[in-house]
């Protein structure tokens, strides 16, 4: 890796202002915005592939519940703004903007984020799923069918993020104990106190699912 | 006028009432009522759409053309504008409008001072930070006790000090109630400012589609409230204001006016010719919507030693920051002989207070239940024992035995404290009181209700639901009248085009809507029974229908199902208007609520974990089980979070809050929740013709107080301030072992 005081003042030269998005390690394949002239420089010098976007909007595809989405977004845009403002897709809800809540959770490539802590340009080209992904039109997914069933949604803001929170959970672990649900969902804050109904409803599914896999095709619990 | 017979009352104690009923009421319901739907356990109508996203919350509008606001907070507690020069603002990308607050003298940190709406929500912000403000900073003062000093920097010029007193109420002689006392207790306890935290944050979406015509999407607890508002504050005829909530994110008492900023943003919107949604962020959330004011509540109160209270006195005071009414109300939830009460708001420079789910209550109960711990402890009486042998209030009565058995109250410590430790634990108890059985501002709500000769049924009432269930309690009453399943009908709310309903404070929705729904639903069923009667040779007071078949009571054979039925409506549907009719006679206007809670307390840590929470809690009629008894848990949540994790924290010396986020503004979740078990108690209490209190607020005032009491059980540890932290709990065993903390 060569002289680490250099490599140090390499990166130097990368560091970002905003946001810190930068990935540079190994081989890894970073991807820059509102590069700076020195920046710019230290990138070629560095001998670190990556490439630079910004600063005009940049195009990006953003695959959401199995849809391409071809949009323009500009670099600081979040995955929630462009989900909600670009695509119309208000079902994944802001509440604190900065990862405390977990009322904007979505999965990217399989894995629960907050999506107001991540670029939209980060999330190009993955696989993204969103609440409005989970139903086959009128049939709701079993987590969904379960949260209606046992009353876990007051307001109802809180609901999708919490569902993609137990979404992610079962997906990873079918079977999981009451302190798996919890750990699942704490970081998903609900104003109305639902938890209690999640906690039963996230149990219900998981049942339901297990049943679901062994049943022959049709059965019925 | 006709007069009705109704049974009232509770399990053992009916008693029968002749009421006079207005002409058209339904027959109240009462403890013979034989109901099918209403009092199920059903699912919320609205579940659907609300897990799949569906849901249009006023966040989540989107319209042609539509710009976002933001907004420029004051960073000063305490300033006067000297200037601001919105030049540079108006020039940046995409800013298509720029207003500046009316106010020029900011008291508080984070007070609005100007907003921008652009074509994203980021050149907003952006073009927000570009205005150039010239602040003139003055003096300040956040903290209560600093604020109540002679000499204290004043918030209003125009006033004399920063208190502001009411008048004292006083009943019974309170000093021959204190020479009539065997004990008495003296002890001040405290309480913190708690914010709402609603999920989705205020806001609206501002669409003028003519230059007199205005549409607004508002997350708000009051769509007819907020239209007037508008109409007046824009000049409009109301006619011409339209406000649309279909869903909402929380409100909790913090939206129920229509506020400056979503005044601007609506401004914005008239200035730019385009739409403009303004939702606000978190850190505005905490700073400037609200919050349920502080308290010190100075108390002294005697009882005889076989455990009756003598007297009460207590000297309230509390901040609602630059509001006032901080309104501490320290309840009489009990019989007191002889009480006296003073309490002053004091001005601090901090985000105006407004209502919080049951204003006053939780923190003035707070510190009745504690105190009337203190006094059972003392003279070495069963806490419920105390409690009952001071309680008149039948419900209240037998609550207390249902709550005792299911959390196991025989468990209890008999001596606070006892045992080895460093885990201790303990069940505490207190009660809660909160009414409303619909007497105010009743008169001007609707309900239509509108049966098409193709079988459909429309219910329409203009308020909004909370996530308190509202749409579904009006689909349910409405089925139960009709005799239909509630998913034949189509329950449409939350819309000023539909007949007026309530704003939704006071837990005044259900007592409002319940029984206008049923007497529309009622007349309808009328109008079809009139109409079908002929086909099935018999009158229309003959009729019935249940399970959407209309039946002959007395010749069942002679039958018609409900899609035929109204086809021989022809072209012409059945529309009915009904308006609420005032208040009869009834049995207990008053709800009650008992709650157990049982913790442990770590005393090397300081850690309280709620283990159990038993809540028994009357709302008369039950009207869905299912989303009675979330509401019910929620509430007992939203106690848990107050009484050991929220606080709203002001730096002293900076006057800006610390914590204004989701992450150090701590909200009880998912590893807080204890087992929680809800019990609705059925009480069948006249009044209105669904016989139903209301039930938003009740379960949310005793739970801190309970949670208190319980750890005083565990490790004889008294409580006397909120939040229970790790700290306040170690200092109060390093003072009880005569150390420091």
């Amino acid at each position: 890796m060569g002289d680490p005081e250099e490599r140090e003042r390499k990166e130097e030269g990368l560091r970002l202002s905003r946001r810190g998005f930068l990935g540079v390690s190994g081989a890894a394949v970073g991807v820059l915005a509102l590069p700076t002239a020195a920046q710019e420089k230290a990138l070629a010098e560095s001998g670190i592939k990556a490439k630079v976007i910004g600063p005009a909007a940049v195009p990006i595809s953003l695959k959401v519940n199995g849809k391409s989405y071809n949009i323009k977004v500009d670099t600081d845009t979040t995955l929630l703004s462009a989900l909600r403002d670009h695509l119309q897709l208000t079902g994944t809800k802001p509440a604190c903007g900065r990862g405390a809540c977990g009322a904007c959770t979505v999965h990217v490539s399989g894995k629960p984020m907050c999506s107001c802590m991540m670029l939209a340009v980060d999330a190009a080209d993955q696989d993204i799923l969103t609440i409005e992904g989970l139903a086959k039109g009128q049939v709701l997914h079993p987590i969904q069918a379960a949260f209606v069933e046992f009353d876990a949604l007051q307001c109802g803001f809180c609901t999708p993020g919490m569902i993609m929170a137990v979404k992610a959970l079962l997906d990873a672990n079918p079977e999981p104990s009451d302190e798996e649900i919890r750990e699942a969902v704490a970081g998903n804050v609900c104003r109305c106190g639902t938890y209690p109904r999640v906690f039963q409803a996230a149990r219900a599914a998981a049942r339901r699912m297990k049943s679901a896999r062994v049943l022959p095709e049709g059965g019925r619990l | 006028m006709s007069e009705v017979k109704l049974k009232l009352g509770i399990p053992g104690k009916y008693e029968e009432r002749v009421v006079t009923l207005p002409e058209g009421e339904p027959k109240p319901y009462d403890a013979d009522s034989k109901l099918s739907v209403v009092g199920s356990r059903h699912p919320r109508l609205d579940g659907f759409a609300k897990v799949t996203g569906q849901a249009k919350y006023a966040h989540d509008i989107r319209l042609p053309d539509m710009l976002y606001a933001a907004l420029l907070s004051c960073p000063h507690p305490h300033a006067r504008v000297k200037s601001l020069d919105t030049s540079a603002a108006e020039n940046m990308p995409g800013v298509k409008a720029v207003v500046a607050a009316a106010d020029q003298h900011v008291r508080f940190a984070g007070q609005y001072v100007a907003a921008v709406a652009a074509e994203t929500l980021e050149q907003a912000e952006r073009a927000c930070r570009a205005i150039k403000v010239d602040y003139e900073p003055l003096p300040f003062v956040v903290d209560l006790e600093e604020a109540r000093q002679p000499g204290a920097p004043k918030v209003f010029d125009n006033r004399d000090s920063n208190v502001r007193a009411a008048d004292p109420t006083e009943r019974g002689n309170l000093a021959e109630g204190f020479a009539a006392a065997d004990a008495v207790v003296e002890a001040t306890y405290k309480t913190q400012v708690q914010t709402h935290a609603c999920m989705e944050t205020h806001g609206l979406v501002a669409h003028w589609e003519a230059p007199d015509k205005l549409k607004v999407w508002s997350s708000t607890q009051g769509t007819f409230a907020a239209r007037d508002n508008l109409a007046r504050r824009f000049e409009l005829g109301a006619e011409n204001v339209e406000v649309i909530t279909e869903y909402m994110g929380g409100g909790f008492g913090s939206k129920l006016g229509l506020r400056d900023f979503e005044s601007a943003a609506v401004e914005l919107a008239r200035k730019a010719g385009r739409p403009v949604h303004l939702m606000v962020d978190r850190k505005f959330e905490h700073l400037s919507t609200g919050n349920r004011p502080n308290s010190v509540q100075v108390m002294k109160a005697g009882c005889t030693k076989d455990g009756k209270v003598t007297a009460w006195q207590v000297d309230s005071y509390g901040t609602s920051g630059i509001g006032g009414g901080a309104g501490v109300a320290n309840p009489s939830v009990y019989d007191f002989p002889a009480v006296r009460k003073t309490s002053a708001d004091v001005y601090t420079n901090a985000g105006p207070g407004c209502p919080m789910r049951a204003p006053g209550h939780p923190q003035g109960i707070f510190a009745v239940e504690s105190m009337m711990d203190e006094l059972a402890y003392k003279i070495g009486m069963d806490p419920v024992e105390f409690r009952r042998k001071n309680n008149s209030h039948p419900i209240r009565d037998a609550e207390f035995e249902l709550g005792m058995k299911a959390i196991g109250w025989e468990r209890r410590n008999q001596t606070p404290g006892a045992g080895p430790g460093p885990l201790h634990r303990g069940i505490g108890v207190a009660s809660g009181r909160w009414s409303n059985v619909g007497e105010r501002r009743n008169s001007r709500i609707q309900v239509r209700v509108a049966i098409h000769p193709d079988g459909g049924v429309e219910v329409e009432n203009g308020a909004q639901d909370l996530g308190t269930g509202t749409r579904t309690i009006v689909g349910l009453l409405a089925a139960e009248e009709l005799g239909l399943p509630v998913e034949a009908l189509t329950v449409k709310i939350g819309h000023t085009s539909y007949p007026y309903g309530p704003a939704s404070g006071g837990s005044s929705t259900a007592p409002g809507l319940a029984p206008t729904v049923r007497k529309a639903a009622l007349l309808a069923r009328r109008r079809l029974f009139e109409v079908v009667a002929p086909a099935l040779q018999a009158q229309p007071e003959q009729l019935e229908c249940r399970d959407g078949k209309i039946t002959v009571v007395s010749d069942p054979g002679k039958t018609m199902d409900w899609k035929r039925a109204c086809g021989l409506l022809g072209t012409t549907p059945i529309n009915e208007l009904a308006t609420r009719s005032d208040n009869f006679d009834g049995w207990q206007a008053e709800a009650a609520g008992v709650q157990f809670a049982e913790v442990e307390v770590d005393v090397e840590t300081g850690r309280v974990r709620v283990l159990k929470v038993v809540v028994v809690q009357d709302c008369g009629t039950v009207l869905d089980r299912l989303t009675a008894e979330s509401q019910v848990i929620g509430a007992v949540i939203q106690g848990i979070s107050y009484a050991l994790l929220e606080d709203r924290i002001l730096d002293r010396t900076t006057g800006v809050m610390v914590n204004p986020n989701l992450e150090q503004y701590k909200i009880a979740g998912s590893w807080d929740m204890p087992e929680i078990e809800a019990i609705m108690y059925d009480a069948a209490i006249g009044y209105n013709n669904a016989g139903v209190n209301g039930l938003g607020e009740p379960p949310v005032t005793p739970t801190a107080a309970a949670i208190a009491n319980a750890v005083y059980n565990a490790a004889g540890l008294r409580m006397r301030e909120l939040p229970i932290t790790p700290w306040r709990v170690l200092a109060a065993d390093a003072a009880r072992r005569g150390g420091r903390s």
